[in-house]
């Protein structure tokens, strides 16, 4: 930034802070600052009424929900309802554990492994968010007489992706398996979602 | 836009020409707002709180949309939703207490606009339109304030909505069925409320299209100015832009400042405590007032304490809505030629008796209902209407006004040894055009 000279002289450039020849003009430098201060005013004063739109304080309170695990039979599965979405939880029997341990990963579209759906100890419940990967639809399969699919596990019938008894995608548009949400058993018997 | 020298638009890129033979947008908005629009270059700081009325609107559009995201118009989560806009939505205070407060300083900006219209004879020919939209504006703001403060469902709201909708119960006959019409029941309730979401909604929109009208209607013979001396010619006038936009930049700042020492450190002052109380149906608060800027309307209404061949109701309704009404006619109540009081002084001395007046009759309106401010409401709601229909009238036939200069620019440099040029740059003196580019500040 350009000083103005130190002796003045009664002329037009010490009137309107113009120096003749120089680059940088003392108005430049004040109409760059404030400028500048103006947008990052505006940049604080938008943002509000961004973050408005976000999850409210009420909404973000109910991100997590605990759920009584005892009540489920083994062969049965329950629905919850987590962040507005279901959740699927099933008991599975001793069968369907060993025929989803016995599915190859790696053919899979999504490799997973029934391991990394489930947790050590507790791997007779596989506890996975009943959407489809696809568009959003609630796949089918979680209660008796549901229609299960190809694979005997969960089919969605809006666009037809099939999934398999430990809702690995298996036939269909969707591009992933069922989401396992964060989990924390509380006990054997009690599980935190969220 | 409306004088012969006013700058044309003349777009110098080529998108800007391919624009303006297809739709000439840049060419209005620098015709209404840019350097095409020619301003009287002595208008003072009084001249901003047209823009900063504007500014206010956006204000209460945008913060109203918001708001309206997360409010809930159901009488059995209104006061919740209000709550829950409080504690739960991200900055939803700071949306709630903008809209609240933006409203109040909506108000105080129009009434010091209307003030200086009424002081510098803004309202006169040819500018009637303008002053009567003005009008129009100000009464469409009453009633979106009023359905406004309905909505959060407090016991303000409430009983604020059973008085002033039953306003109408006042009209001979037809009264009551017109109130049950109204608020669509026996009583304020659910249909109520509902219907008042819609209207405070639709409201703002239609002052904002009344806001377009005003606005061209004001283009047309241009600014006012304080001496009240129509543009005579290039000398009296400067551009819009940049002058006038960085002037009104100021104004805005100091305006947001004051804006926001309310919004952030008093929010509530303006407010009423009683509204943080849900609706009673069946309890009245002991103190019950409508917002500050209703006051000298309501001290008016409340002035009415006897029957006179008409029942006193009825004639505390009558006078409310003509003390507004009557500033339509007020282009002809005043007959005097000259506009601004700076060159009436009889008139001058009036209206400030007048404002005193005003300002009396906002403080008994927010007073409780007994004596003295009864007594002083009536004596200030004689004073407010002899002034429009006697005083006016009268004054503006009979005074002598000061001589009026020939011209804005005359007036600007009247009585001044030097043209108030920066130091250092050949002072001209009076009546002098600039020479050349030496004694032309450059910035």
């Amino acid at each position: 930034m350009a000083s103005v000279p130190d002796t003045p002289e009664p002329s037009m450039a010490t009137a309107t802070g113009h120096v003749e020849g120089d680059e940088v003009r003392r108005r430049d430098f004040i109409f760059v600052a404030t400028g500048a201060f103006v947008g990052v005013g505006a940049v604080a004063a938008v943002w509000p009424f961004v973050d408005q739109m976000n999850p409210s304080a009420d909404v973000l309170a109910l991100a997590s929900v605990a759920v009584d695990l005892a009540p489920i039979a083994e062969g049965q599965g329950i629905k919850v309802s987590w962040r507005g979405k279901p959740v699927f939880i099933r008991h599975l029997t001793a069968a369907e554990i060993a025929e989803a341990e016995a599915v190859d990963a790696s053919t899979l579209r999504d490799p997973q492994s029934f391991k990394e759906r489930t947790i050590e100890g507790h791997r007779q419940y596989l506890i996975q968010v009943g959407v489809c990967t696809h568009l959003g639809c609630i796949p089918s399969g979680t209660a008796a007489g549901e229609v299960k699919g190809d694979f005997g596990g969960y089919f969605c019938p809006c666009h037809g992706s099939h999934y398999d008894n430990a809702g690995r995608i298996r036939k269909g548009p969707a591009p992933t398996n069922l989401v396992v949400p964060d989990l924390e058993f509380l006990s054997d018997t009690s599980v935190r979602i969220g | 836009m409306s004088f012969a020298w006013s700058k044309p638009y003349e777009p110098t890129s080529a998108l800007g020409q391919w624009m303006d033979s297809r739709l000439p947008l840049p060419r209005l908005v620098y015709g209404a707002v840019g350097g095409g629009y020619e301003v009287p270059k002595n208008i003072n700081y009084f001249y901003n709180f047209g823009v900063l009325a504007g500014l206010a609107l956006v204000i209460q559009i945008v913060t109203g949309i918001v708001l309206a995201m997360h409010y809930a118009a159901d009488t059995t989560v209104a006061f919740a939703s209000t709550e829950h806009i409080m504690r739960n939505v991200n900055y939803g205070w700071l949306m709630r207490y903008m809209h609240a407060n933006g409203a109040s300083f909506f108000f105080i900006v129009v009434y010091v606009h209307i003030w200086r219209g009424l002081y510098y004879g803004s309202y006169k020919a040819p500018r009637e339109l303008v002053w009567m939209l003005g009008i129009v504006i100000f009464l469409l703001m009453m009633a979106t304030a009023f359905m406004g403060y309905v909505l959060p469902w407090g016991q303000m709201s409430f009983w604020g909505a059973t008085v002033i909708t039953n306003l109408f119960s006042a009209i001979p006959l037809v009264g009551d069925a017109l109130v049950t019409f109204l608020i669509g029941g026996f009583a304020v309730d659910n249909a109520t409320l509902n219907r008042f979401f819609s209207l405070h909604f639709l409201l703002p929109f239609v002052i904002a299209g009344t806001v377009v009208l005003k606005i061209w209607a004001l283009h047309l013979p241009g600014s006012n100015n304080p001496t009240g001396v129509e543009v005579k010619g290039p000398q009296d006038t400067i551009p819009f832009h940049p002058y006038f936009t960085s002037k009104d930049l100021f104004g805005i700042g100091v305006y947001l400042i004051a804006f926001s020492i309310f919004m952030f450190f008093l929010p509530n002052f303006l407010g009423h405590p009683d509204n943080y109380i849900e609706a009673n149906a069946l309890a009245t608060p002991e103190h019950i007032v409508p917002e500050w800027y209703f006051w000298p309307f309501y001290a008016i209404l409340r002035a009415f304490t006897f029957d006179f061949i008409l029942p006193a109701k009825l004639w505390g309704v009558l006078a409310m809505f003509a003390s507004i009404l009557l500033l339509f006619f007020l282009p002809w109540l005043d007959a005097s030629p000259v506009k601004s009081l700076r060159y009436r002084p009889m008139l001058r001395k009036w209206t400030y008796a007048w404002l005193v007046s005003f300002l009396v009759l906002s403080w008994c309106g927010g007073a409780l209902a007994e004596q003295p401010y009864i007594i002083i409401s009536q004596i200030c709601t004689i004073w407010y209407f002899a002034h429009f229909l006697i005083i006016i009238p009268l004054v503006s036939r009979l005074e002598t006004p000061l001589p009026l200069p020939a011209s804005i620019s005359e007036a600007v440099l009247k009585g001044k040894a030097t043209t108030g040029a920066p130091a250092g740059i050949e002072d001209t003196g009076r009546g002098a055009a600039p020479t050349g580019p030496v004694a032309q500040p450059a910035e």
